[in-house]
């Protein structure tokens, strides 16, 4: 069985942001980088079912600049097989569309058996690129799943509903997942495996030679949101804004007796 | 312009998220129709045409078919906008809608800029300004971001579309969430914590501050993920909605899918070390604090 798991860099989200030049993204220069975090319940999910199967190669891919390539390796070091980097400087100003299409042109020839994807981004959250990429390979796709099990070809997976109601479905491989967070529990790499994935495979394909498709999405302008200013800022000795934050208790709710 | 609107239903009920997109179209100014797969007893009420499809032929997931049944409708409306809500039903099913029509797909929008959609980015510190280049623009909204004024009213020109059960993805039933556990709902007081706390050791100094409150412990989604907690103290949109006097958010960043769950609270404190952590747009007030110290000080200071 053939596994493709697609994943993606992004900043730590506790970062603080600026702006780029052209005020269309985020600035990425001085950003720690990690690998999206449903994109680790993805590479987890890939190499538990490489596992079951014993028989199977993880083939892990991204989009975006050589940087991405360490969200990669450590793919890599969780125990993908192999690494596929579809080099592009100016990931960032591609749409959904644009990417899954570059995804599809890659893995059109190379008959995956199953794709895993994280279900969104932490940094953009559009939840497209996997739907997409499934539906322009011809796959049936299922989003959100939270468990997954796999017999004779045909997984049972949980898709998460509002609430805390789950949905059971069923279907038969080829087929493309999105993951959702506690699906599993990612690994951490090993150092023995830090060591062995970096002899592993790790290609770059010029994201021209994929891409022949316009973008049906454009970014106008980001910006940060207006501060709505309300709540009140405590900052300082320990001591002094605990007396502070007790009097506001106090005053305002009916908690305290 | 005409938009066609994509009701929900689950458990045969409507979803209240059906009547978010009939707001954002009255926003607009947008002409409407609506489209529901659903059940015959729980239709949506407004004034215009409702292209019903009965769940027990089609199957509340079975998006192949409801893509196939919405392009019926496509074909015969003409809409310039398709609008869902930003669930588990609305992410899965409309970059299907939007491939198979070559449209572009805006998610989660929040806001309307001129012609442009208004989406977060980065756990809601960024905005994005989002525009189609032309043709048709699906969108799906962020839950709570547009609200009906008044009750909804009216009743709609129904016409049933008939459907095929057949399906690439076997729905094989619904789970419950699991039952028991404490009820957050009744707690006056819900003191939570959030990945910020580091280690699941650091929890009994957010139930120490629960106790001293005369509260309970709830718990953000990151630290039930992690088995630091149980699932029924998950407060958030896949775990419960609370609203109690006193929310204390402790390390908790403010995910939208947290504050769904918490932002009617009566009165919100945040304990943070990110000051621009989203959470700091609900709370009245930020304590921007080291949660180790700042915590055990609160809590001796209100047991003294």
């Amino acid at each position: 069985m053939k596994i493709l798991v697609c994943i993606k860099q992004v900043p730590d989200m506790e970062s603080r942001f600026k702006l780029n030049a052209k005020g269309t993204w985020y600035n990425d220069q001085d950003l720690a980088w990690r690998m999206n975090e449903y994109d680790e319940f993805a590479v987890e999910q890939a190499i538990q079912l490489r596992e079951q199967l014993g028989e199977a190669e993880v083939v892990v891919l991204s989009v975006g600049p050589d940087r991405v390539k360490e969200a990669m390796k450590k793919a890599l070091a969780m125990g993908a097989d192999r690494g596929v980097h579809i080099q592009d400087e100016a990931s960032y100003e591609k749409d959904p569309f644009q990417i899954a299409s570059a995804i599809a042109a890659y893995a059109g020839d190379q008959s995956f058996d199953a794709i895993f994807t994280g279900m969104q981004s932490q940094d953009r959250g559009s939840a497209q690129v996997g739907v997409l990429l499934a539906g322009m390979l011809g796959l049936p796709a299922v989003t959100t799943i939270v468990s997954f099990e796999f017999d004779n070809g045909t997984a049972t997976v949980r898709r998460e509903l509002e609430g805390g109601l789950k949905a059971q479905v069923k279907l038969a491989f080829p087929a493309l997942l999105t993951c959702q967070l506690g699906l599993n529990t990612p690994r951490y790499p090993t150092l023995p495996n830090i060591m062995k994935s970096k002899k592993k495979e790790l290609v770059s394909i010029p994201v021209a030679d994929l891409l022949k498709v316009e973008a049906v999405t454009v970014t106008d302008t980001i910006r940060f949101p207006e501060k709505k200013g309300g709540g009140l800022v405590l900052e300082g000795d320990i001591a002094e804004i605990t007396e502070q934050l007790v009097s506001i208790l106090k005053e305002k709710t009916t908690v305290l007796k | 312009m005409k938009a066609l609107l994509i009701a929900e239903s689950r458990q045969g009920e409507l979803l209240p998220g059906s009547y978010e997109t009939l707001a954002f179209a009255n926003q607009l100014g947008a002409e409407t129709a609506m489209f529901l797969v659903g059940s015959e007893d729980a239709l949506p009420q407004f004034d215009g045409s409702l292209y019903w499809a009965d769940a027990a032929e089609a199957g509340e997931y079975n998006p192949e078919e409801h893509v196939r049944l919405l392009l019926e409708v496509v074909a015969k409306e003409n809409p310039q906008l398709i609008v869902l809500s930003h669930s588990s039903y609305g992410w899965d099913l409309a970059p299907r809608l939007a491939l198979a029509l070559q449209a572009g797909q805006i998610s989660e929008v929040i806001g309307v800029k001129d012609d442009a959609m208004v989406v977060p980015a980065c756990n809601s510190k960024l905005q994005r300004v989002v525009k189609t280049q032309g043709g048709v623009t699906v969108v799906t909204l962020q839950s709570g971001a547009f609200n009906l004024v008044g009750e909804p009213a009216g009743t709609p020109t129904v016409e049933k579309l008939s459907a095929q059960a057949a399906a690439k993805v076997e729905f094989i039933g619904y789970e419950e969430a699991e039952e028991g556990g404490v009820d957050l709902s009744k707690a006056e007081v819900i003191v939570s914590a959030g990945r910020g706390i580091g280690k699941p050791e650091n929890l009994a100094m957010v139930d120490a501050l629960a106790k001293a409150l005369g509260g309970e412990y709830g718990a953000s989604r990151p630290v039930v993920d992690s088995g630091w907690a149980e699932h029924t103290r998950q407060v958030g949109s896949t775990g419960q909605t609370v609203a109690p006097k006193l929310y204390v958010a402790c390390g908790i960043s403010g995910a939208i899918q947290h504050l769904t769950g918490m932002k009617k609270s009566e009165f919100i404190v945040a304990i943070n070390t990110d000051r621009d952590a989203p959470i700091g747009e609900v709370a009245d007030v930020l304590v921007v604090a080291d949660l180790k110290q700042f915590l055990p000080a609160l809590t001796a200071r209100l047991e003294g």
